[in-house]
């Protein structure tokens, strides 16, 4: 009887891990079989009309909000989390508020902060769908992220290394960048490479901030859309399957990179540690 | 002398920097209330909570987001039904039956699953599920079902990974303790490692409702959109989320304000849910 149950677990357990694993690989497997016979050359033509729905504009506004938002978050964030680990001391009340605020803003979803981008960056602050209305919205949301990959790698440090530092003379700044950041950089790079997948595959918080625009954003306070965008504006028409399974694609390309990029960094990290 | 000046001064730096956590959730909730609270005052809360019609073009227009609550609600509840179990079993089955190697290549691939666009989720959803919900039980295929599935997936990985994580944070004493007292292995995991692993599981399926319940761009496309209560569970839904989003694009006075105060019910689900989570994340750590 015994014997049975434990079967029945084991079978169950194993059965599970194959509906998880095995509805990863047809999502992918399914998006490339539909997706690799449309892309087309005419889908990366330099203009978008609309009958070439040409991915080209989106991909560079992708690039443009990715690279704009990361140098205006990335200081912000890691610099966080120097205060929170390297600077703040334990059961500090300000410390205590940062942690909840982060933990809080990392829960919102998506569209709330596309709202909120929408009333205070595009209204009250009179942006319009810009792509300055787009980074500032992206960069509050992955802050959370940033915050919490620098806070985590900080800590897997080992303390003798900045007491070495101490002991020799060097200052606290000094300890920072010259002792405790180069051996935490793979921790925070990857925390940053997230968060571009996090912005590459965003849509609800852009639509209303960024905007829909199907031209290249011309500046900071030009409308554009990004390539999730625009594969949710054309499987909301449903009138560009093929072409909507072909941007899919891309997008899954840009994401099995980041995530591989990501997965090595990490490793890294973790060798770093046990070495 | 200068140089303490220095450090004084990028610690500053450091503190200012940590404050912007704080005034975003700030300005995020001011924006958010500010711009829905006052309709809601005015529609008065009842009428706008329980309300069961939303018609907001008709003449005189209702605004009530009864359906979206409980659409939003259905869904959840099946994304939980169907990611939940599978969910635990899988990071059971990464925790304690997969061997290493095997294992260095399904934790990445739990990654890659929380990365990928809830958009490609979505347009997935629409091009697999939707046709075979509609040759099984009719009508447009997209209803609750479908978007129950297609969420139940997309929590898979916020599941997994704490749960996971959680599974082996439990010392091996006590694994070792019941197989050393004849337990057989299935045994020792299930009856002695899950339950000490349950507050870290429990805060697993609260983030995974988070997600579920403010997943935006997927849902959409197959969840039907009709703002009515459904009878059953082949009929489509509107959640909240799908509300704010369709209808943002071209509505204008009391109707754009009656969608911000749906965004405030929204949040305060958010608000809640993230209590609790942080209420049984602190009761774990102490």
């Amino acid at each position: 009887m015994n014997n049975f149950k434990s079967y029945v677990i084991r079978f169950l357990v194993k059965v599970s891990a194959l509906i998880t694993f095995g509805a990863l690989f047809f999502i992918i497997g399914y998006i490339l079989y539909r997706g690799v016979p449309s892309l087309r050359p005419s889908l990366f033509e330099f203009k978008y009309t609309t009958t070439n729905v040409s991915m080209f504009p989106s991909i560079v506004t992708t690039l443009m909000l990715v690279f704009s938002t990361l140098i205006l978050v990335t200081p912000i964030g890691v610099f966080t989390g120097f205060y929170l680990i390297e600077y703040a001391h334990r059961g500090n009340k300000f410390v205590e508020v940062i942690r909840i605020t982060t933990e809080t803003l990392s829960g919102i979803p998506s569209i709330v902060y596309g709202l909120f981008g929408m009333l205070f960056f595009v209204y009250r602050l009179d942006f319009s769908y810009s792509l300055i209305a787009g980074i500032l919205t992206a960069s509050i949301m992955v802050l959370p992220l940033i915050i919490r990959s620098t806070e985590e790698a900080l800590i897997a440090v080992d303390d003798s290394l900045r007491e070495a530092s101490f002991g020799l003379g060097a200052g606290k700044l000094r300890t920072i960048f010259r002792v405790v950041l180069p051996v935490a950089m793979p921790g925070i790079l990857s925390g940053i490479i997230l968060s571009i997948g996090r912005i590459v595959g965003e849509t609800a918080a852009l639509i209303y901030t960024l905007g829909t625009a199907t031209k290249m954003t011309d500046g900071l306070f030009s409308s554009g859309r990004t390539l999730a965008v625009q594969m949710y504006v054309l499987s909301n028409e449903g009138l560009h399957v093929n072409e909507s399974f072909a941007t899919g694609v891309i997008l899954l390309m840009i994401i099995l990179i980041i995530n591989g990029l990501s997965t090595y960094l990490s490793n890294k990290l973790t060798k770093g540690r046990i070495d | 002398m200068k140089k303490t000046s220095f450090e004084g001064f990028m610690k500053g730096i450091f503190i200012l920097c940590s404050t912007t956590s704080i005034i975003s959730i700030l300005l995020i909730v001011y924006f958010i209330f500010s711009g829905g609270v006052p309709f809601i005052m005015e529609y008065g809360l009842k009428n706008f909570l329980l309300g069961t019609k939303w018609k907001p073009t008709s003449t005189p227009p209702s605004f009530g987001i009864l359906p979206m609550i409980v659409g939003s609600i259905y869904v959840t509840i099946g994304a939980v039904i169907i990611g939940v179990p599978i969910g635990v079993l899988t990071a059971t089955y990464l925790a304690r039956f997969s061997n290493k190697k095997l294992y260095k290549f399904l934790k990445p691939c739990i990654n890659l699953m929380s990365g990928i666009p809830s958009i490609v989720y979505g347009f997935f959803a629409l091009q697999v599920i939707v046709p075979i919900m509609k040759s099984l039980v009719g009508g447009t295929g997209m209803n609750i079902i479908s978007a129950s599935i297609l969420l139940g997936i997309m929590i898979l990985p916020t599941i997994i990974g704490l749960s996971e994580s959680s599974i082996r944070a439990v010392p091996n004493e006590y694994y070792e303790g019941s197989v050393a007292l004849g337990a057989s292995h299935e045994r020792s995991v299930m009856s002695v490692l899950l339950p000490a692993a349950k507050s870290g599981i429990i805060s697993s399926i609260i983030l995974g409702i988070g997600r579920a319940i403010g997943e935006t761009m997927a849902v959409i496309l197959v969840a039907g959109n009709q703002p009515r209560i459904p009878d059953s569970i082949t009929q489509g839904v509107r959640t909240m989320t799908t509300n704010i989003v369709m209808e943002m694009a071209y509505a204008a006075d009391t109707h754009r304000e009656a969608l911000i105060a749906t965004a405030v019910v929204l949040f305060v689900f958010i608000l809640i849910i993230n209590a609790i989570f942080l209420i049984v994340k602190r009761r774990t750590l102490n």
